[in-house]
């Protein structure tokens, strides 16, 4: 009988491609106790180019726990298509062992015991290790940041990023695309990339008022490595000013330009660009139709919607990679490019296991030095948790109804609305709650918690447009983030509906009627994009609750049903 | 790519442009593309439309339309109240058949553009927009 891998290798090489995707088989020895670095970082180099791909941070110095979604639904042409494969699909599609360290590492089963096992993911000082053993196999090897990467702590928040920005330039960063960055403004970003020692890339950052590429930003950036001339594309969040609030980078435009896509792969081809790849913040489906409708990409390294795939999807003889979020995973991407073409790949999504890999002690002396005056703030226990907290969904995550929950309570309202953003750690049950742990599912720039009125006419106006922006089987009208978390309101979806059609069933759940749509509802919630808002900070908000209530407990959330799967 | 500088010699080519007066009914769509085709059969392809899957702002969208060859191009929002936005006449002095303007889309809808040809056929581009109120980011 044939693998799935096996497969997989045959059909590349069926296309003049030919290549191997190494996850790892090393789940055994860690029921041995002995996972260790090395098995993490084996890799035989390969071919002439390596590119190292490290995407969606969120501004995650130090090791946390991630739990992969439950939910991730596919609609249209990608339902059942990584990565919209959770759980036991996704292990057994990618011949996975139950209860290994790689089914914990990626997948949701059994987290939280899997996750006393093997221990916190990510931090950017065992990042950092990972690296240098790349570099120290290979070089020149190039290393690439998707974006997402300034934003999504309190010391980001309280440094404007530049808490990141240090650790990154350190880490030797060649180029890198953005989303969350724009958020601190476009005066701040301006003045970072006017000291950053690489490109900042996006071919769709356009001129708001001429509406042409904008000359503040390169579109892409030249690499030459043992002969062979790589161009690196930037693609940064096409739908910046539509999901975050346009008002705080009034002079760019984005969207996904496809056909300036396609000018400058043309363009960099006609310079003699032996590999062209494509470092996109468009979200994984956006990236499988635009390197299918696009000729002449070989790599396009996605970024946006947090997936990690630890095998390429290839479309047509273009590889898609998948590095995960959070830093969680780095991924090693070895080329064969001769005769101006991609003949072959190794590749490896390398797991972030923070208790098997050491620490490079001159980024963490860097990250303590970073954290070192907020150091009393970030650390302050607030309250426990007796339950999983977890975001990572496209409904409800058990720290959205936390949120929600202190949003009704301290803000005396009916309803509670959280946005469905991906970004945010996970806590074990029994886990204290710090502050900094609240702050990593609720900082941003924009995060006061307004107290409204809506219609139930406008709820479900909003329900469906958030819907849409999930669920449209054309990915080109998809946003990429998850579906807005409600608190106080149930209601059904059927993702599979055509627009303004999906949402039925709108109860009020402290009465149990059904939403009327001419009744004004008391609804608060937090990142609203309008400029002026108001209200106190989201995180105060969460903390005022989590200080009353000392431990958290919650109900299992069976507020939205879900059909058309 | 149309840069600023293709625009403001666009600018020079273009002879006459004419807002379309506002047409209320049902069927305003059909009866504005009839007006312009004179009845004429009308054939999809040879028109393209750049605009914005999911416009930033409903109320100013860039929309760039261009078909080689054509003499003049009628441009509609078939979901606004009142669907014409412009005719876009090409005189001799043009260098191509290009035009690029800003509307507003009151939802999301279909935007149409109909060339008219040298030879006087007709030639139909669609492009769908999706207007949102906005959702969240990942």
């Amino acid at each position: 009988m044939i693998s799935r891998r096996e497969f997989l290798q045959a059909s590349i090489a069926a296309s003049a491609l030919y290549g191997i995707s190494g996850f790892g088989n090393w789940s055994k020895l860690a029921a041995q106790q002995a996972l260790t670095q090395d098995d993490l970082l084996r890799f035989d180099t390969f071919g002439n180019v390596s590119l190292i791909h490290i995407t969606d941070i969120h501004a995650q110095m130090k090791p946390i726990w991630f739990r992969e979604p439950e939910w991730n639904i596919g609609v249209g042409g990608v339902a059942g298509k990584p990565p919209h494969v959770v759980g036991k699909d996704f292990i057994e599609m990618f011949d996975l062992t139950p209860g290994s360290a790689d089914a914990y590492a990626l997948t949701y089963v059994d987290f939280e015991a899997l996750g006393r096992t093997y221990g916190r993911m990510g931090g950017m000082d065992r990042v950092a290790t990972v690296v240098n053993a790349i570099r120290a196999d290979r070089p020149d090897a190039i290393l690439l940041d998707g974006g997402d990467t300034w934003h999504g702590s309190m010391t980001s928040y309280l440094t404007e990023g530049q808490d990141v920005i240090n650790v990154m330039n350190k880490l030797g960063v060649d180029a890198m695309t953005s989303h969350w960055e724009w958020t601190f403004g476009q005066d701040r970003v301006r003045d970072v990339v006017a000291d950053l020692p690489f490109p900042f890339l996006g071919q769709n950052i356009f001129d708001n008022e001429w509406n042409e590429p904008s000359e503040e930003f390169e579109p892409y950036t030249w690499f030459e490595r043992g002969g062979v001339k790589i161009a690196v594309i930037g693609q940064a969040f096409p739908y910046m000013p539509i999901a975050n609030p346009g008002w705080k980078f009034p002079d760019f435009s984005f969207g996904i330009r496809e056909s300036r896509m396609q000018e400058m792969v043309n363009e960099v081809r006609g310079q003699g660009a032996d590999l062209v790849v494509v470092l996109s913040h468009n979200g994984f489906d956006v990236d499988r139709q635009m390197a299918s409708r696009v000729e002449g990409i070989d790599v396009v390294l996605t970024g946006h919607t947090h997936d990690a795939l630890p095998e390429p999807v290839i479309v047509g003889e273009t590889l898609l990679i998948a590095s995960g979020s959070h830093g969680k995973f780095v991924t090693r991407l070895d080329l064969d490019v001769r005769d101006g073409r991609m003949m072959g790949f190794r590749h490896k999504l390398i797991p972030i296991f923070a208790d098997v890999i050491t620490p490079d002690a001159e980024m963490a002396s860097l990250i303590e030095q970073e954290r070192a005056p907020f150091k009393d703030q970030l650390e302050e226990v607030i309250g426990h948790t007796d339950e999983l907290l977890y975001r990572r969904g496209n409904f409800n995550g058990t720290w959205d109804d936390l949120i929600c929950e202190a949003m009704i309570e301290e803000r005396d309202a009916e309803i509670a609305m959280s946005p469905g953003v991906r970004w945010g750690a996970s806590l074990l049950p029994g886990d204290p709650i710090t502050r900094e742990d609240i702050h990593n599912v609720t900082t941003m720039t924009y995060g006061e918690c307004y107290r409204t009125e809506m219609t139930g006419e406008f709820l479900k106006v909003v329900l469906e447009d958030v819907a849409d922006n999930i669920f449209n089987p054309d990915p080109y009208f998809q946003q990429g983030g998850d579906m807005v978390r409600i608190g106080g309101l149930g209601y059904h979806v059927d993702v599979s509906a055509p627009v303004n059609e999906r949402i039925s069933n709108m109860t009020l759940l402290s009465t149990s009627e059904p939403i009327d749509p001419a009744r004004n509802y008391v609804v608060a919630g937090w990142a609203s994009v309008n400029p002026e808002t108001e209200g106190p900070k989201i995180w105060d908000v969460v903390e005022n609750h989590i200080r009353k209530i000392g431990r958290v407990s919650l109900e299992p959330n069976t507020s939205v049903q879900v059909s058309g799967l | 790519m149309l840069t600023r500088r293709d625009t403001m010699a666009l600018g020079l080519g273009v002879a006459t442009v004419t807002m379309i007066p506002g047409i209320a009914s049902a069927s305003a769509v059909d009866d504005a593309i009839s007006a312009f085709t004179g009845g004429a059969a009308v054939s999809d392809g040879g028109v393209t439309i750049n605009a914005p899957e999911i416009a930033e702002n409903g109320n100013t969208v860039p929309i760039e339309v261009e078909a080689e060859g054509a003499q003049s191009i009628l441009m509609l929002a078939a979901g606004n109240p009142v669907p014409g936005v412009a005719t876009f006449n090409f005189g001799e002095g043009a260098g191509t058949s290009r035009a690029a303007t800003r509307i507003r889309l009151g939802g999301t809808q279909d935007v149409i553009a109909i060339a008219k040809m040298a030879d006087g056929s007709y030639a139909r581009g669609a492009v769908e927009v999706k207007v949102t109120i906005g959702g969240c980011g990942g």
